[in-house]
């Protein structure tokens, strides 16, 4: 294990988490050592990383109600997910894909965005989404079937989840080719320069549209962060079924950085995104970060990782739990006391109280919606279909009073 | 070429396809600085077919772009160019070489409209070389539009002659949906007299090419120019076909076929690929719906067999020719 008080750790060993050895810790990985940026160790110490003195002047200017806001954005997307969780089960959610145990990659790196930032996610995104100003609502009416996610990508700059793993790289990569045509990278104008985040997994990064996008990102040297959260689990199949060396480590055969970062440290996501991001803004190409992390639950609320994956790993993750390390901090060095960490949890479940609550309202769109945005403009085909569609509903109702229906299509 | 002349008078030019392609490229991209155009080879080189010769000396490596490799890398980018409000036009090199981009076409630019209700609309055109009977390797000679067609989401058309391609290829860049572009590569070289000032046919819009009275021939793309070869053989015989330019695939516009159909009473479609579930399906389904009672004939299909593409020796037997298009006129005129 080569861990030290200055947090810097390789891929080979692992920090002060309860790791075992080099071969079997959460942070092993293989085809050598990596540094891996950590600046907030499991027990919730801040320490530097001497690696990057970017990455160490973007943590540095985060005060303790950034931290603390961080916190809370961590908190209230867990107590999101564990609705969703229980809503789902309760048979009013088709499915959900958790987040938990991402909390940190996800807050760290939405954090890390300016507004004028575009954010290609994927379909565990939630976290970010909120970051953005999201509702919910508007993530489980995806997971309800009422809509394809109700949100504004423009007003938000959150793209639609991608359910396709790896499409939407390619889609951020080209929106970011967009970013340069339009002028809007390294002028120095802090509120114009604006960069692409493309959220992908471990699973994803095996797609060819992911290389395709590096490929495209370097040639063109796109302002695009690629965001990595290698949670260790593609459904059942483990991220070394995916990758022989870190993930990281494929951006220099690309030609451009690849950093790996704890992902349970919000601290260290937030500082090396950050850093990317600026990198990007500046004009200075992509970069990808490989968040490493885990998810601590089951693929969706249709998996059973019983079937494949050891509890005493899941164990070893608990301890680097991405919340509890920040508390720890927060009340250690921030002065945070117990009235902060309830009114978190009072807010979290007020919210989630709302959330259930409209969810539950949601009404199931109206059937002839579907016709809607087929296309952007009208096309005979699909408007015939509507006509007939209605006219055969019309007739169904005729048929005994408006009220019933023929074959069970009630 | 310019469509007023020095002294104010209108200028009239013989051009072949691909130059038609190439100044209706030029005309939206000098309209619209959003436009434009993308893929391998197209930059200095000018496309293989040299569609897109002298634009990226005109309009400059961030307007025409050269891109990597990589197909569905070019559609995946194309799609997030769009979102960004750019309207690119991507060059597919061969109809064969689509298919690494077919899950972006399909699963992607196809439904981000209706995926997004609206909020991100795909004016993407992706402009396809397509058909045979050019002597060419394997990948080279394809007719992939019923894949397209049938995928909701997409618009496709296929213009037959240099006048259509001129304006086609403006009205798809126009569009705010994404459309399949199947250009007829064996024909890239047919020439037609071009007046820019002219007004435009409609782009979903098909038409009657030539009049006639004994059978209606429904083609598009690289089996207009057949069905017309095949019409003046038939008039030596004294028969009389009407031939109709479908011109758009999806939304497909029948009505000047069921027009044609209900004074005819007959009906073949041609094209290239093959006839197992091609376009030739679903406009006999149509047509015997729509005109049952003015049918005096089954609807008869000539088209490609249900084998891989051949070599190019063996393309002449598999390609739909004028003497198996007339084998089925006889067939619906004998019945």
């Amino acid at each position: 294990m080569t861990s030290s008080t200055t947090g810097r750790t390789t891929a080979a060993g692992a920090d002060t988490g309860p790791v075992t050895g080099p071969s079997t810790g959460p942070m092993a990985g293989r085809g050598g050592a990596l540094h891996v940026v950590q600046l907030l160790t499991p027990d919730g110490r801040r320490v530097d990383d001497a690696e990057d003195p970017e990455v160490a002047a973007h943590a540095a200017t985060l005060t303790a109600d950034d931290l603390r806001a961080m916190y809370r954005d961590m908190a209230t997307a867990r107590r999101a997910d564990t609705e969703a969780t229980a809503l789902q089960r309760q048979g009013e959610l088709g499915l959900w894909a958790s987040l938990l145990g991402q909390e940190a990659a996800q807050v760290g790196s939405a954090r890390a965005t300016a507004p004028q930032d575009r954010l290609f996610p994927t379909y565990r995104e939630h976290a970010v989404a909120m970051v953005r100003g999201v509702d919910p609502a508007q993530i489980l009416s995806l997971f309800r079937g009422v809509d394809r996610g109700g949100w504004d990508a423009e007003e938000t700059g959150v793209n639609p989840y991608a359910l396709v793993i790896g499409s939407q790289t390619l889609h951020a990569t080209g929106y970011a080719m967009g970013v340069q045509r339009d002028g809007a990278v390294g002028t120095g104008d802090p509120s114009r320069d604006a960069c692409v985040l493309a959220y992908f997994g471990d699973g994803a990064s095996s797609q060819g549209d992911v290389s395709e996008a590096f490929v495209f990102a370097a040639a063109f040297q796109a302002p695009v962060v690629f965001v990595c959260q290698n949670n260790q689990w593609a459904i059942s199949i483990p991220a070394e079924r995916q990758s022989r060396v870190p993930i990281a480590q494929r951006a220099s055969g690309f030609g451009f950085p690849g950093v790996r970062v704890d992902g349970n440290d919000v601290i260290a996501c937030y500082a090396v995104v950050r850093a990317a991001a600026e990198r990007a803004r500046a004009g200075q190409g992509p970069t990808l970060v490989e968040a490493f992390t885990y998810r601590m639950g089951a693929h969706t609320t249709s998996d059973d990782p019983g079937r494949y994956r050891p509890s005493v790993e899941v164990e070893q993750w608990r301890a680097r739990d991405p919340l509890t390390r920040l508390e720890a901090h927060l009340r250690r060095d921030h002065a945070t006391g117990d009235d902060f960490f309830a009114e978190v949890a009072r807010d979290g479940d007020a919210m989630a109280t709302r959330l259930r609550r409209d969810v539950l309202e949601m009404p199931d769109p109206e059937p002839g919606t579907m016709f809607d945005h087929a296309y952007a403009a009208e096309h005979p085909q699909v408007e015939a279909e509507r006509a007939w569609y209605h006219q055969y509903v019309a007739g169904l109702d005729g048929e005994d009073g408006g009220a019933g229906t023929r074959g069970g299509a009630a | 070429m310019s469509a007023i002349g020095p002294d104010g008078e209108r200028v009239v030019e013989r051009v072949s396809i691909a130059r038609a392609l190439n100044l209706g490229l030029r005309a939206a991209m000098e309209r619209q600085p959003k436009v434009l155009v993308m893929g391998e080879d197209i930059g200095a080189l000018g496309g293989v077919f040299r569609v897109t010769e002298g634009l990226a000396k005109d309009f400059g490596e961030d307007r025409v772009i050269d891109t990597p490799l990589a197909e569905a890398g070019i559609v995946g980018t194309a799609i997030g160019l769009a979102m960004r409000g750019y309207r690119p036009v991507c060059e597919i090199q061969f109809d064969g070489f689509v298919f690494p981009a077919y899950d972006q076409i399909v699963t992607q630019l196809a439904k981000m409209t209706h995926r997004s209700r609206g909020a991100l609309p795909m004016p993407v055109v992706i402009r396809i070389p397509f058909g045979g009977g050019i002597g060419a390797v394997e990948h080279h000679s394809e007719s992939p539009e019923a894949l397209f067609a049938h995928t909701t989401g997409l618009r496709c058309v296929s213009p037959s002659n240099a006048v259509d391609a001129y304006w086609m290829i403006q009205q798809a860049i126009d569009s705010p949906d994404p459309v399949i572009f199947f250009e007829p590569k064996r024909h890239y070289w047919d020439k037609a007299e071009l007046d820019p000032t002219a007004e435009p046919y409609p782009l979903h819009r098909s038409r009657v090419v030539r009049p006639g009275t004994d059978v209606t021939v429904v083609a598009y793309g690289p089996t207009v120019p057949l069905a017309l070869r095949a019409a003046d053989a038939a008039q030596e015989e004294g028969r009389s076909l009407e031939v109709v330019d479908l011109r758009t695939i999806s939304p497909l516009d029948l009505a000047p076929v069921e027009e044609s159909v209900r004074r005819t009473g007959r009906l073949v479609v041609a094209h290239e690929a093959p006839v197992f579930l091609g376009l030739g399906a679903e406009v006999a389904a149509r047509v015997t719906e729509s005109c049952f009672y003015s049918l005096e004939a089954p609807v008869l299909r000539v088209g490609g067999f249900s084998v891989p593409y051949p070599a190019a020796r063996l393309e002449g037997e598999y390609l739909p020719d004028a003497d198996r298009l007339l084998e089925a006129v006889d067939r619906v005129l004998d019945t």
